[in-house]
């Protein structure tokens, strides 16, 4: 069997009193799309920002492409990463967020630009065309120029989704992409992801969109209370849940 | 069959009436009231004992036009100064870092503690309590020649100013949104990368009417270095009405300079705030 992209191993992580994760392992493979599911403070978040260290976990591992993130292993001990180090970790990551979080004093061509030059140290002109390639493949090649605050937010989620995607990630994430989206909107950000699926990228996508999961996605896992309660095939864990409490899931979303 | 054909009956129509003005009896009132008022003060102030053509003559002496670029040289400089100082410190405030905390919480805390005038004075007067500055063996000046009225004002003013102005960077800094930190760091970015390109901007925002605040304020405080001898607008104006005891209308040239140029700053501070709005205000424009 080929080593997966990313590895998770016994991942646990508080806030305070509340336990977030609870010895969570999974394998993501190269090439597929998995959506977590669950209910909100089932850890199906905070599982994904683990993966690019946005919140830095308790004890466990997280191994992507191979490498070990946030800590090496030196004479039986893990020592924290620098700042500058976990940072050069998160390049082969890109990350969608529910809030689009693109930058507001910046057109969305400079949003998308931001990272391939000011980090990556990409030449200006080589960015411009690619960052414009990337605004085509999402539909907006005609809004290069507009700030965010000129877009609705179905617009703004695709721009951030070229932004992440400029950076030339090995793994997309997805955090609740399409939930603070007008219901109107919704489907025109599934239609950029489908896209990017069928294009072979390795996405993880924490999502409500059930109909999104039954379509794209090649294994769903359902969380609850911290811990991976069912996964497996897309068809079976939406169609047939073995576990009861995946099964009370979906009944209540599926109205 | 049209919509409105099955509305009720016995409403007319508005829809072609004007609205009429109103009249605004108390504002006339008040206004007039008001004007009359101020003529009875300028009537005494011309009336008074104020030689006008004084204060004609001697607003564009030399004196008095090197008094007030010194004034502007110094507030600019100073404020600059304070700006460094207090992006600094704003940043070390809100670090995880207690040591870097604990210098910025102590440095705030001595500088916002003291009257302004003390310390210049101190500055001012620190060869008393360090004749001489420097490496000890290796290079060292006698501290009366280093801590010029310029110096000493510039420090002074410039240190007490970074006091005030990380608090509005503290907040300014505060405003932008946690998820702007995090979109940063996803795309690669470093702590200093992501509040120069990312955070700052957006602080600017929301700290250019406190800090033009705060500029003025600049300004005027500049007046105050004529305890110690910089030769501002203020100590100029002094200088020349001990000699010829034109007191009032001496300090009403200074005055009027004053006011000249805290006028021209509000027209700049809307310059400022447009070019850091950017992106924001583009619908409402």
């Amino acid at each position: 069997m080929t080593k997966p992209l990313v590895a998770i191993r016994s991942v646990s992580k508080n806030f305070g009193d509340f336990q977030a994760l609870k010895q969570v392992s999974l394998d993501v493979r190269a090439g597929e799309v998995l959506c977590l599911i669950g209910a909100s403070g089932s850890g199906k978040t905070t599982l994904l920002r683990c993966v690019n260290q946005l919140t830095p976990i308790d004890s466990g591992g997280v191994w992507l492409d191979g490498e070990l993130l946030g800590v090496r292993e030196e004479r039986g001990r893990l020592h924290r990463l620098t700042e500058r180090q976990i940072a050069r970790q998160r390049l082969k990551t890109g990350m969608v967020f529910q809030r689009f979080n693109l930058f507001p004093h910046k057109t969305a061509l400079e949003n998308i630009t931001e990272g391939p030059v000011q980090v990556q140290g990409r030449k200006q002109e080589d960015a411009l065309a690619e960052a414009m390639e990337l605004l085509r493949r999402v539909g907006l090649a005609e809004k290069a120029d507009a700030y965010p605050s000129q877009l609705s937010g179905g617009q703004q989620q695709r721009v951030a989704i070229a932004r992440a995607l400029a950076m030339k990630p090995m793994l997309m994430l997805f955090d609740e992409p399409t939930s603070a989206l007008d219901p109107e909107l919704v489907g025109e950000v599934l239609t950029v992801m489908k896209e990017l699926a069928r294009s072979g990228m390795t996405m993880m996508v924490v999502t409500h969109e059930l109909g999104f999961a039954r379509e794209v996605a090649d294994r769903v896992v359902y969380m609850d209370h911290g811990t991976i309660v069912e996964a497996g095939a897309a068809a079976e864990v939406l169609g047939g849940p073995r576990e009861a409490r995946t099964q009370a899931f979906l009944s209540a979303v599926i109205r | 069959m049209n919509a409105t054909e099955r509305l009720a009956q016995g409403f007319p129509d508005l829809s072609r009436m004007m609205v009429a003005r109103q009249p605004h009896w108390m504002r006339w009132l008040t206004a007039t009231a008001i004007l009359a008022v101020l003529a009875v003060i300028g009537r005494a102030f011309a009336n008074g004992q104020i030689e006008w053509s004084y204060v004609g003559r001697f607003l564009t002496v030399p004196a008095i036009l090197e008094g007030i670029s010194n004034t502007m040289i110094m507030a600019v400089l100073a404020m600059a100064l304070g700006i460094v100082l207090g992006v600094v410190v704003a940043v070390m405030r809100l670090s995880s870092n207690p040591v870097l905390k604990s210098v910025a919480a102590g440095y705030t805390w001595l500088f916002r503690g003291t009257p302004l005038i003390l310390q210049l004075l101190l500055w001012f007067n620190l060869a008393l309590v360090f004749p001489t500055i420097g490496i000890p063996g290796l290079w060292s000046v006698r501290a009366v020649d280093v801590m010029t009225p310029f110096l000493s004002a510039l420090l002074g003013l410039g240190i007490n100013q970074g006091a005030y102005t990380s608090e509005v960077m503290r907040a300014g800094i505060l405003s932008v949104d946690v998820g702007q930190y995090e979109a940063a760091q996803a795309i690669g970015m470093g702590r200093l990368r992501t509040l120069r390109r990312i955070i700052l901007p957006q602080a600017m925002r929301v700290v250019t009417p406190p800090l033009s605040n705060e500029f003025i304020g600049m300004v005027k405080a500049t007046s105050l270095a004529s305890v110690i001898q910089y030769p501002e607008v203020l100590h100029n104006a002094e200088n020349i009405y001990y000699a010829n005891s034109r007191v009032i209308e001496l300090l009403i040239v200074a005055g009027l300079w004053y006011l000249l140029v805290v006028s021209i700053l509000t027209p700049l501070q809307m310059l400022l705030e447009r070019r850091f709005s950017r992106g924001t205000l583009q619908l409402v424009r």
